[in-house]
């Protein structure tokens, strides 16, 4: 069964293991700004929310790739980047609606959360259990999934 | 069932494939216009910069992949349609057979009245032909001038100045990619190409591209001239839907389709940059971007397939790196009537932020110099996200953005 990434904000305290984690796996280095996953701190609430990639079925990313760069692996369900072939035209930085494709201009490449192979990083360093890798049909994703396909860009992708 | 498509682009491939799974077992001819494999025009700057070499371009990498969903990839151009016989004639002077067409022929690059576009040495960069010839004159220290600052002269001026040629640009509108950018931001980009050794000349006409010496001699209404080995002309594309004529089929800028992708003739479906269809701001338009082109393809396949599925209709955006400058644009970025602005700008550091609100939902969005998360703007503006208490943040601070998203989208 596929896993997915499972988050559950009320248990984030803002630590930012995970951004850690992820850089330092994905990019060598310890550094947040370079984290496929965000932690977003809603500081008038106390509030902290871990954000990356849904690895959705619509994979607007992917379509909208004009060079085949984005490919689906089909063992994790993760939509992945190969450097080699992205030319770094950002296309599918504006085509994804949930902003989770980013542009390196230190590389010319866009990267993406590609769930570390299957082992993602981010939820090994998670103190809180707020980021679980899990059973894809028990995720809170569903949450954000059905919030999306309320959308009429949603609609349109589900057909 | 015969499922014929004419033209080989990202709409055009991204329809054969989709054909191929909705309805498998049926026959798909894929009509490509050009001697090269199914490819992206949109690559083609990254091919003169040396990122990729010309089968980077090709839409799909793995060989054999057409003929693996039973695909009939066909060399040929389409010279007219006969509506009543079902067939699609070609300039070869073949014909081709169908039950359901796709149009999918794109667009092509504007020649402007201008005398001297004849001579050697002056291409458009459309086709991958047009990329061979400009790989041969754009050598380093080579004078080029590019006519037309627009969203692809602008992707185009990247590549060059990467070869190392010395750029001059004319752009006949008063600032750069007008059609894209609003006055703050194209003055900004002009500036940041000036800080970057371009020449950059709006408001300024190219009227003559003259021969001198032996050399290009490009001569503009602002009383300046240019030598050149190289004039690379972006001056806008059209609609490729010339060979429709006789059939009856309503077209205005494009071929008119409804929001199941069809045509005014029956049978007949269009797709991409030739199809003038349903805007997500309302009314019809052509949206000749990567993103509406393999929407378009996939809507039109699943309704040609009989999979009825009506398109809610195309977002105009776009994203470009003008010499290291990224901007991004988004539906109704211009705003006008009717909408409230949120703006934020550092002149100094070539950072700008616009947000444009009917009520309390994004309509359209502006920005220079940011690559995060720019998608959410596409996210917010199509799923009429209604922001509440977040607009007025907005309206104080629009950086706050993807914060105001992530709360919707937890919400």
């Amino acid at each position: 069964m596929l896993k997915a990434l499972n988050i559950d904000p009320g248990k984030c305290t803002g630590c930012l293991q995970c951004e850690l984690a992820c850089s330092f796996e994905n990019e060598g280095v310890f550094n947040p700004s370079k984290s496929r996953i965000k932690v977003f701190n809603f500081h008038d609430q106390g509030r902290f929310v871990p954000y990356t990639c849904t690895q959705c079925d619509e994979a607007w990313c992917m379509h909208a790739c004009p060079v085949d760069a984005i490919s689906l692996n089909k063992l994790t369900g993760a939509k992945e980047v190969n450097d080699n072939l992205c030319v770094g035209c950002k296309v599918c930085t504006i085509a994804c609606p949930f902003g989770t494709v980013n542009y390196n201009s230190a590389t010319g490449k866009v990267i993406k959360c590609d769930l570390c192979g299957g082992d993602p990083e981010c939820a090994k360093a998670c103190p809180t259990d707020a980021i679980t890798y899990v059973d894809a049909d028990w995720t809170g994703l569903d949450k954000m999934r059905k919030w999306a396909s309320k959308t009429d860009a949603g609609q349109q992708a589900a057909h | 069932m015969t499922y014929v498509i004419i033209g080989a682009g990202p709409a055009g491939v991204v329809a054969a494939e989709t054909l191929a799974k909705t309805d498998p077992g049926s026959d798909i001819v894929l009509l490509g216009g050009e001697g090269d494999p199914p490819y992206s025009r949109m690559a083609i700057p990254y091919v003169l910069t040396g990122i990729i070499d010309h089968g980077g371009t090709h839409l799909r990498k793995t060989a054999g992949h057409y003929d693996a969903l039973g695909i009939t990839y066909r060399q040929g151009r389409a010279a007219g349609i006969d509506v009543k016989g079902r067939k699609v004639a070609l300039e070869d002077g073949g014909a081709q057979a169908y039950d359901t067409l796709l149009i999918a022929t794109g667009a092509s690059p504007i020649k402007p009245p201008v005398p001297g576009l004849d001579r050697p040495g002056v291409h458009h960069c459309w086709t991958l032909d047009d990329c061979r010839e400009i790989e041969k004159l754009a050598q380093k220290g080579a004078e080029v001038v590019l006519m037309g600052a627009g969203f692809i002269g602008c992707i185009i001026l990247e590549a060059l100045v990467e070869r190392g040629v010395k750029l001059t640009v004319v752009e006949a509108l008063d600032r750069m990619v007008p059609r894209m950018m609003n006055e703050t931001a194209g003055t900004l980009i002009k500036d940041w190409c000036q800080a970057k050794g371009i020449k950059v000349h709006t408001s300024t006409k190219v009227t003559e591209v003259a021969e001198k010496d032996g050399r290009l001699a490009v001569v503009m209404d602002n009383g300046e001239a240019a030598a050149a080995d190289l004039v690379v002309v972006a001056a806008g594309v059209k609609s490729n839907i010339g060979f429709i004529d006789g059939t009856g089929m309503k077209a205005e800028q494009g071929i008119l389709v409804d929001e199941f992708l069809r045509t005014s003739v029956d049978g007949i479906y269009a797709a991409g940059d030739c199809a003038q269809g349903p805007d997500f701001g309302g009314g019809f338009n052509v949206h000749a971007i990567q993103p509406t082109s393999t929407e378009h393809g996939r809507f039109a396949a699943l309704n040609m397939a009989g999979k009825v599925t009506p398109y809610k209709g195309s977002l105009q955006m776009n994203v470009l790196d003008t010499a290291g400058l990224i901007s991004t644009s988004f539906g109704d970025w211009e705003g006008g009537k009717g909408t409230e602005s949120a703006e934020a700008l550092d002149r100094d550091r070539f950072k700008y932020l616009r947000l444009n609100f009917k009520d309390d939902v994004l309509v359209g969005a502006l920005s220079l110099g940011r690559t995060d998360h720019m998608g959410v703007l596409r996210g917010l503006i199509q799923n009429r996200t209604p922001l509440g208490l977040w607009k007025a943040r907005l309206m104080d601070d629009p950086h706050r953005i993807m914060e105001a998203y992530v709360a919707h989208a937890y919400a």
